[in-house]
């Protein structure tokens, strides 16, 4: 490489003459693998540390910044046989792991105290039904208090917090009735234990928050664990951009860090890295990412060219004008933000169960103690009674009742290749009954395939090769038909309209009719639907239609949300010669073509206030605003960054079966879910007037508290079993391998029944997901 | 019940030992990596001689 490749950007400097960056590590699958890499880097000179985090598939080097630098590593790791991706660490990602440690060392320390406390506690209960003495008593409980008061001060944090700042927003929030209910219950403990009682209710304030905590950290690294996979998936594809600096020279920079006014080359076959105007050149330009139109654009000196778009035949200068990777036409974004302010809020519910629950606790405690009170009990006796009513009406059950269900779900998805973007996308799934999708990317793959059924094999593999030395996308996809993977020698790229060179001594030239010579008439037979490439060798003409393959399980896909008695709609950016063929081969009878964003936006809203929930599917730049007026939204890996980031979840691979898992998966969990709040009603249901009747010791509170706790997480773990997704991520899929997953999704097709509880494994289903190759 | 003056510090203190000991693996980041863990012990390459 000539070219100079600059990612500087990515070292950190902690201390003077040491560098340190952080690799994502694609390939990385066994123990042997942890060895090769970091044995093989410390071989290198001037590498102080290279440790490789399995886990994360992450590499930390560190080395001596004079002895060598991040590209060598980089080269040095390609050699060993991986690709290397330098991995920008983000903030939020840095906020999110110590928040993680933080919750876990809560937890920690909640273990510890409930675990001593309940030592303590059941000396109690033993000791108050045979001789303890009463001094014994008392030690017992200022021991409890001693390791409960400090313990719960440290452990309580994440949800004092919580309900500090919901209480100052004046609202109310599940932690609100935990924080009055633990602090009560510790104050009146220690009250009880100054006063010689027989009770004392250290052990259920400890163990509710034990519990609790065990909720929210389980919930935290889960979302940490997706976030850091989809960090990983980021940096594989972070594009780079060549710059030329002020000198003239190129320079390959991440696109991250490029800033407006500079001047980058972008070569053929290339996206498009940052929003520029064209300085000098002439191209065409696919903006099928940007606009989702499949015939390219022309591009040249003072055209405006977004992000995404594909340079498709000759190298473009290119002044950056909007800096940054999601960059994007003001129109969108300006769509993008009425879509998001529109966006009916849904309330999760969790929060819907926090807003009923937190005041109906607190009444009930209230109206306890009054009507003990009037019943002519002590002030000392009603308040007793009416802190046991808060403290066995602490959410434990409610609180953990959700987090376990979304934490096994989100295990299923991930698994299932889903990767959640957002806290509430499992819930808003649930409830979809009408599915838009886009076309291109998201119906059909995101890459043409040159159909060659109607054309003579030996014909078909010469024209490949011959594409192989073109850097034109159509030529890419038909390049990718060529058995025998060697491009001819002498042959010669003419930009904008094909190549040529000899085969067998005869001429051969693969391009536009106009290049290849072709007779009007013949031009004009060729398909109208696809983009045509041509071919002629000694005398012969070939005609090649690349066309847009759709997903290989769309058909199977689409029929089992439609038995699912789904809506299906199209709302594509193509034309409609190119969506009718789709829609009709997919048994969709509603389809509209050539809207654009703000089009797309009015029919998904039209539907929403007709009382449908929408779940919109796409991939375009010109999708976004779309994904984000919708109820809920998935997009496919490939799709642009900004699509990514609006969208609710996205989904991995080639397939389909995703969105279909995805529906289910989260439909399962959303029945699981009020399944559980249920569990926990019917609870206090029974322990309420247990509760009111002032016949609540510490002992039936603790037995209470952590059976009803029990329950709701064995209950949620019902949601591991039943069907496994079965997502296998193609690692350069064998035909064998597409037929099996294609006949999987046709069988399930068959078993729609709703979702059993029976596990039936098949040998795909045992596939974990592998990160990508 | 003499044998309480003893017998519960001492417990506590087990106990307490560790959760410290937890903090400290929490603090030195031996939970970042745990499939990593469970394969690095796999390769011998660190037996010398046999």
């Amino acid at each position: 490489m000539s070219e100079i490749l600059d990612l500087s950007s990515f070292v950190e400097r902690s201390e003077p003459g040491r560098a340190r960056i952080t690799l994502a590590v694609d390939g990385v699958s066994c123990a042997g693998c942890i060895r090769k890499i970091e044995d093989g880097l410390q071989k290198l000179a001037g590498i102080v540390d290279a440790r490789l985090n399995f886990t994360q598939r992450r590499l930390a080097v560190e080395w001596r910044d004079c002895e060598t630098n991040p590209e060598r590593i980089i080269a040095a790791l390609e050699q060993i046989g991986y690709r290397a991706y330098p991995f920008a660490p983000e903030r939020i990602a840095a906020e999110d792991k110590y928040e993680t440690k933080w919750l876990l060392r809560c937890l920690a320390v909640a273990g510890f105290a409930a675990m001593n406390v309940m030592l303590l506690s059941v000396s109690l209960w033993a000791g108050n039904v045979s001789d303890m003495t009463r001094e014994t008593r008392d030690l017992f409980h200022w021991l409890s208090a001693l390791i409960a008061l400090p313990a719960a001060a440290y452990a309580g944090q994440p949800f004092f917090k919580s309900a500090w700042r919901a209480v100052r927003s004046r609202q109310l929030n599940m932690d609100v009735p935990i924080t009055v209910g633990v602090t009560l219950a510790l104050s009146l403990s220690l009250y009880e234990t100054a006063t010689h009682a027989i009770h004392a209710y250290f052990d259920s304030a400890i163990m509710l928050l034990f519990f609790l905590l065990c909720g929210r950290y389980l919930d935290q690294a889960t979302r940490q664990k997706t976030r850091q996979f989809a960090g990983n998936l980021a940096s594989f594809k972070a594009e780079f951009a060549h710059r030329f600096g002020p000198r003239g020279e190129l320079t390959r920079v991440p696109a991250s860090v490029l800033q407006p006014d500079d001047i980058i080359l972008v070569q053929p076959g290339q996206a498009v890295p940052a929003d520029g105007v064209i300085v000098s050149g002439y191209s065409e330009l696919d903006q099928n990412l940007v606009t989702g139109e499949t015939i390219p654009q022309a591009g040249e000196p003072g055209v405006l060219v977004y992000a995404g778009a594909i340079n498709c035949s000759d190298a473009l200068k290119v002044k950056v004008v909007a800096a940054g990777n999601s960059t994007l036409l003001q129109e969108i974004e300006r769509l993008l933000l009425r879509a998001t302010e529109t966006k009916s809020h849904t309330i999760r519910l969790a929060d819907r169960a926090a807003r009923l629950y937190a005041p109906i606790v607190h009444l009930t405690a209230a109206t306890t103690a009054m009507g003990w009170l009037l019943a002519g009990a002590s002030l000392h006796d009603a308040i007793v009674t009416a802190v046991a009513v808060l403290i066995i009406t602490c959410p434990c059950a409610i609180a953990l009742a959700i987090p376990t269900v979304q934490v096994v779900a989100a295990g299923r998805l991930f698994r299932a290749g889903i990767i959640l973007n957002s806290a509430d996308a499992i819930e808003k799934l649930a409830t979809i009954d009408t599915i838009v999708f886009d076309k291109t990317g998201t119906l059909t793959l995101p890459e043409a395939v040159a159909d060659g059924s109607s054309i003579d094999p030996n014909v078909l593999e010469r024209a490949a090769r011959l594409a192989l030395s073109s850097h034109h996308p159509l030529a890419a996809a038909l390049a990718r038909c060529a058995r025998e993977r060697i491009p001819y020698t002498g042959v010669v790229e003419e930009s904008g309209s094909g190549v040529h060179g000899t085969i067998e001594g005869r001429e051969a030239r693969l391009g536009s009719a106009l290049f290849c010579g072709v007779v009007e008439q013949l031009a004009n037979e060729a398909d109208s639907v696809a983009s045509t490439i041509f071919f002629t060798h000694a005398g012969r003409v070939a005609a090649i239609p690349i066309r847009q393959r759709l997903r290989p399980d769309a058909l199977a896909v689409a029929q089992a949300l439609i038995a699912r008695s789904l809506d299906l709609i199209i709302l594509s950016g193509d034309r409609s010669k190119a969506v009718e063929p789709v829609a009709t081969q997919l048994g969709i009878t509603r389809w509209r073509a050539g809207l654009n964003p703000a089009e797309k936006i009015n029919a998904i809203e039209k539907l929403k206030s007709r009382g449908r929930r929408v779940l919109m599917i796409g991939d375009g730049l010109n999708d976004a605003p779309a994904l984000a007026a919708a109820t809920v939204s998935i997009s496919p890996i490939t799709a642009a960054q900004l699509t990514q980031a609006r969208a609710d979840a996205l989904f991995l691979g080639e397939y389909l079966a995703p969105v279909l898992d995805a529906i289910a998966i989260s439909r399962r969990a959303r029945s699981l879910m009020q399944q559980n709040l249920g569990l926990a009603i019917i609870y206090n249901v029974l322990a309420v007037p247990i509760a009111v009747a002032g016949m609540v010791t510490p002992l039936i509170a603790a037995a209470a508290m952590s059976g009803s706790s029990i329950l709701v997480t064995l209950n949620a773990l019902r949601g591991r079993l039943g069907r496994r997704p079965n997502f296998v991520h193609e690692t350069g899929s064998s035909p064998t391998q597409a037929a099996k997953r294609v006949a999987h999704a046709k069988a399930r097709v068959a078993e729609d029944a709703p979702e059993d509880l029976v596990l039936k494994d098949t040998g795909a289903a045992r596939h974990r997901l592998e990160f990508v190759q | 019940m003499n044998v309480l003056i003893y017998l519960v510090p001492m417990a506590l203190l087990l106990g307490l030992t560790g959760l410290l000991g937890f903090m400290w693996t929490l603090r030195t980041n031996q939970y970042d990596d745990l499939d990593g863990a469970a394969l690095r012990i796999l390769p011998d390459d660190d037996i010398n001689g046999d």
